[in-house]
């Protein structure tokens, strides 16, 4: 097990280094000049001495090899260097906003698994009456709906109905608890469903594809209660899959909740990212791409170590 | 008569009865005109800053959080709708010399920063040498506009003077640009770059915090110069970039206002949900929505060509239809309507394109394609800036207008950061175009339309060396009456004679707000008015 993990670990690098290279270059091919966009923009009066002085000093009339290189080597150091745009360090720019993205993305997994696993388990053991069709239109509807325009709905409902919005401005779960949750339920509900739509389809076929196992059949024969059956032999297996699709979904969450965090106004990574794309900020979008495929192959590989722990076989291997 | 169960009131009982009442509800409404201390303005800024240093940024996502905390030497007076009218600031009175070169102004003796330090001409100067004369390691955006400036001096501690090289009458203007707040000299020689991350002017507001993507908040000098200003214990702007989210908030009372503007669609959605708890400013903006025309491509290197272009646009039809859905509404030159050097609308109407008659601007168009030698008309494709408002629904109108003389364009969108860069290399046939001003003055929205060599921005890729002439003349012109005609010429050689390029209508600012914002007047500039020294709160 532990050959595997470090084989798992060192895995990582190689992928790591892919990305780096290819989205330093992507950076480079897409037009657009962040010097232009800051300091002439619509005005009359730029001067290119100034914008010259501008680039030299964001070290952007350097050729590109010694950028790459430059940044690598700060990479090596966990240094990403500061933000083009602003001027701060990218580790305080991302830290602002991980804190909230990754409670969002944590609630939203919480309400997405708590509707999943007992939606989709009953659905399968019923499968074909009216509790089965009503969970998969239940999840399909979850499916067809973007969480953006649910998150548009339940603002709209609030105002509408009660005259009433969730904080505009986000509170630590540490500074006042209250607060944080009247901010964060609703994307949390709006995204978590979305979610737990995916997830109880899979939790479904999954369940209906163990229920049909000849182990089943054993215990059955054997007569052993049912419950046990389920829980045990049935659920855990049906699992695997399960817990890939929350994983992943759980490391698109971290980066990806554009449209949503729009419409609660949360200060969250994803509108960092778009932010940082729209404004050729190369190096926080480079750290912020990096950080995301840093967190999809670690979910990924936290996923195969409890795929270990779920099945002996994979273990044994 | 008699009343039930009151008391009855005679003649003259009854006249002093409604007498009292009158003067009751007189005093109830100079009441409620009279401004009211305390609260906190919530307001809405769709975009943040990148730095803190006016001197070197432009955006107003960093005028309208930081403005409340500085001064400048002159500011535009908070209650002209116009934006043309220069007030005192820091500089309570100015001395022009008879020959407009030098500029003496006197400064109050009253002026504390923040830290308790008192602002003397030695502040003043070190921002402005900053400003004008930057150190090499030191950006300023609007370097270029000074370039007239020979001097600055501090004679004394309450004197600075301004030596010009030539005569500039947007000058005084220039002094009151809503950028050049004054930091502390002592702090500048430390380093010189302190402001770009740092808070420390003379402004009616303390800086409080600033949470990067979250808000910035900032609460009331109480060693403000200005005795009994601000009004407000305190402001907090929320960084919002969804126009949806910016009126939930107005509308849930999450926030009191957003000072840039909305669509007339969510002005509409805000007063049928809100009523009289909202109320509406509007005028003119310092923005126009402009074609910009690349002359290095045929045909549009003729200027019959680009006649046609403009005298295909029905500006008046527009004016009404395009206003229902976008921020543009008046028919407009190179002047927002209703400020000092602007056309009057008759006048307007003989350039161009400016004519009530369309189809006689039409067939006249038809006439110089088929004296082109493009009597079937075109195709071209029309680059637009992927913002959709207003750049999208003028895109379609335009589209429209040109296929009806014969001209077929394609418009491509084109993402915004990408668009400013295209549009610089010369990689477009035809695009949108903008400019938006800080102030309504002639120096600062014709300067765009010089020659290549001259303006960094001018699209077209032109030379018009009678266009620079006319400009240089407006801009030393001390005699307003004189400068407006130089503006004129420039106008009708820009628009009509040569059309290098044109506008298709000017933007159109609406803030609605909620009706407890009191004591701030719309402008047509979005970057103008934000200290908030006169802004408060009714009950």
């Amino acid at each position: 097990m532990a050959k595997y993990i470090v084989k798992r670990l060192l895995l990582m690098i190689p992928t790591l280094l892919g990305v780096a290279v290819l989205i330093f270059f992507l950076m480079r091919v897409v037009p657009g000049d962040i010097v232009e966009l800051r300091f002439a923009g619509e005005s009359a009066f730029a001067q290119k001495e100034n914008l010259d002085k501008e680039r030299a000093r964001l070290g952007l009339d350097r050729p590109l090899w010694e950028q790459f290189v430059t940044w690598m080597l700060g990479i090596l150091r966990l240094d990403f260097g500061t933000s083009m745009w602003t001027g701060a360090p990218i580790i305080e720019e991302i830290k602002l906003r991980a804190t909230l993205s990754f409670q969002l993305a944590v609630m939203a997994t919480a309400i997405a698994v708590a509707l999943a696993i007992p939606l989709g388990v009953v659905a399968a053991l019923k499968q074909d009456t009216w509790v089965d069709y009503a969970v998969r239109i239940f999840s399909i509807a979850g499916l067809a709906t973007p969480s953006f325009w649910l998150g548009i709905v339940f603002i709209l409902g609030m105002l509408i109905i009660f005259k009433w919005l969730p904080p505009m401005v986000y509170t630590p779960f540490w500074v006042d608890p209250w607060q944080n949750m009247l901010q964060l339920v609703w994307p949390a509900l709006a995204v978590g469903y979305r979610y737990s739509a995916v997830a109880t389809r899979m939790t479904r076929s999954s369940m209906l594809e163990v229920l049909r196992e000849d182990y089943i059949r054993t215990a059955r024969a054997k007569g052993l209660w049912e419950k046990l059956i389920l829980s045990r032999h049935a659920l855990k297996n049906a699992m695997l899959p399960v817990l890939t699709v929350v994983a992943l979904e759980f490391a698109f969450l971290m980066g990806g909740l554009v449209v949503t965090e729009q419409v609660f106004n949360l200060n969250g990574l994803g509108m960092l990212f778009v932010e940082s794309v729209a404004r050729r900020d190369y190096t926080l979008t480079q750290a912020l791409v990096m950080l995301v495929a840093f967190v999809f192959i670690f979910v990924n590989f936290t996923v195969d170590l409890m795929y270990a722990w779920i099945d002996p076989r994979i273990r044994f291997r | 008569m008699t009343d039930r169960g009151g008391c009855r009131l005679d003649g003259p009982v009854r006249m002093l009865a409604i007498v009292l009442a009158l003067a009751v509800s007189a005093v109830s409404a100079r009441a409620q005109d009279k401004p009211r201390y305390g609260g906190e303005l919530i307001f809405a800024v769709p975009s943040e800053m990148p730095s803190y240093d006016g001197h070197r940024e432009g955006t107003f996502g960093m005028v309208h959080p930081l403005a409340p905390h500085y001064s400048t030497l002159l500011r535009v007076d908070p209650n002209d709708r116009t934006g043309t009218k220069v007030v005192s600031d820091v500089a309570e009175s100015w001395v022009i010399s008879p020959d407009g070169r030098v500029y003496t102004l006197k400064l109050r003796r009253s002026v504390k920063f923040h830290d308790g330090s008192e602002m003397t001409s030695r502040d003043v100067k070190a921002s402005y040498d900053k400003i004008v004369f930057p150190p090499p390691n030191v950006g300023s955006q609007r370097k270029g506009q000074y370039t007239n400036v020979e001097a600055i001096e501090a004679p004394d501690a309450w004197t600075i003077v301004f030596r010009l090289k030539w005569p500039q009458a947007s000058f005084l203007a220039s002094l009151a640009s809503p950028y050049n707040w004054i930091y502390s000299a002592n702090i500048l020689a430390k380093d010189v770059r302190w402001y770009e991350k740092n808070v420390m002017g003379t402004g009616p507001f303390v800086f409080v915090e600033h949470v990067k993507g979250s808000h910035w908040v900032g609460k009331k000098n109480p060693n403000y110069w200005d005795k009994g200003r601000p009004y407000l214990d305190g402001y907090r702007a929320i960084f919002m970039k969804d126009s949806a989210a910016q009126v939930a908030a107005v509308r849930a009372e999450r926030a009191h206002i957003q000072f840039r503007g909305f669509s007339p669609a969510e002005r509409d959605s805000l007063v049928g949900a809100l009523g009289r708890k909202i109320t509406v400013q509007e005028s003119a903006w310092d923005c126009a929505a402009w074609v910009a025309i690349n002359q290095d491509r045929k045909p549009f290197d003729d200027k019959r060509v680009r006649r046609a272009m403009t005298l295909a646009l029905d500006r008046h039809q527009a004016s009404q239809a395009l206003s229902k859905i976008a921020v543009v509404k008046e028919v407009a030159g190179v002047q927002v309507p209703g400020t000092p050097y602007a056309t009057p609308p008759d006048e307007l109407e003989k350039l161009a394109g400016y004519g009530r008659d369309i189809k006689k601007s039409r067939a006249e168009a038809r006439r110089l394609l088929r004296e082109a030698g493009v009597p079937d008309g075109f195709a071209f494709t029309f680059t637009n800036r992927g913002v959709p408002m207003p750049y999208e629904p003028v895109g379609i109108w335009l589209i429209d207008q040109w296929r009806q003389i014969g001209l077929n364009a394609t418009m491509v969108t084109i993402e915004a950061s990408q668009h400013v860069t295209e549009l610089r290399a010369g990689n477009f046939t035809v695009s949108s175009d903008a400019q938006c001003g800080y102030a309504v003055e002639p120096d600062l929205d014709l300067a765009k339309f010089q020659s290549k060599e001259i303006s960094h921005n001018n699209y077209g890729r032109y030379t018009d060396q009678v266009l620079d002439e006319l400009y240089q003349k407006q801009s030393r012109a001390l005699d307003s009456e004189e400068r407006k005609r130089y503006v004129r010429e420039f106008e009708r050689r820009l628009l009509d004679e040569q059309v290098h390029t044109f506008v298709t209508l000017q933007w159109h600012r609406i803030v609605p707000h909620n009706a407890r914002v009191k004591g701030w007047t719309i402008t047509p500039s979005h970057y103008l008015n934000q200290q908030l020294d006169t802004v408060w709160l009714t009950e």
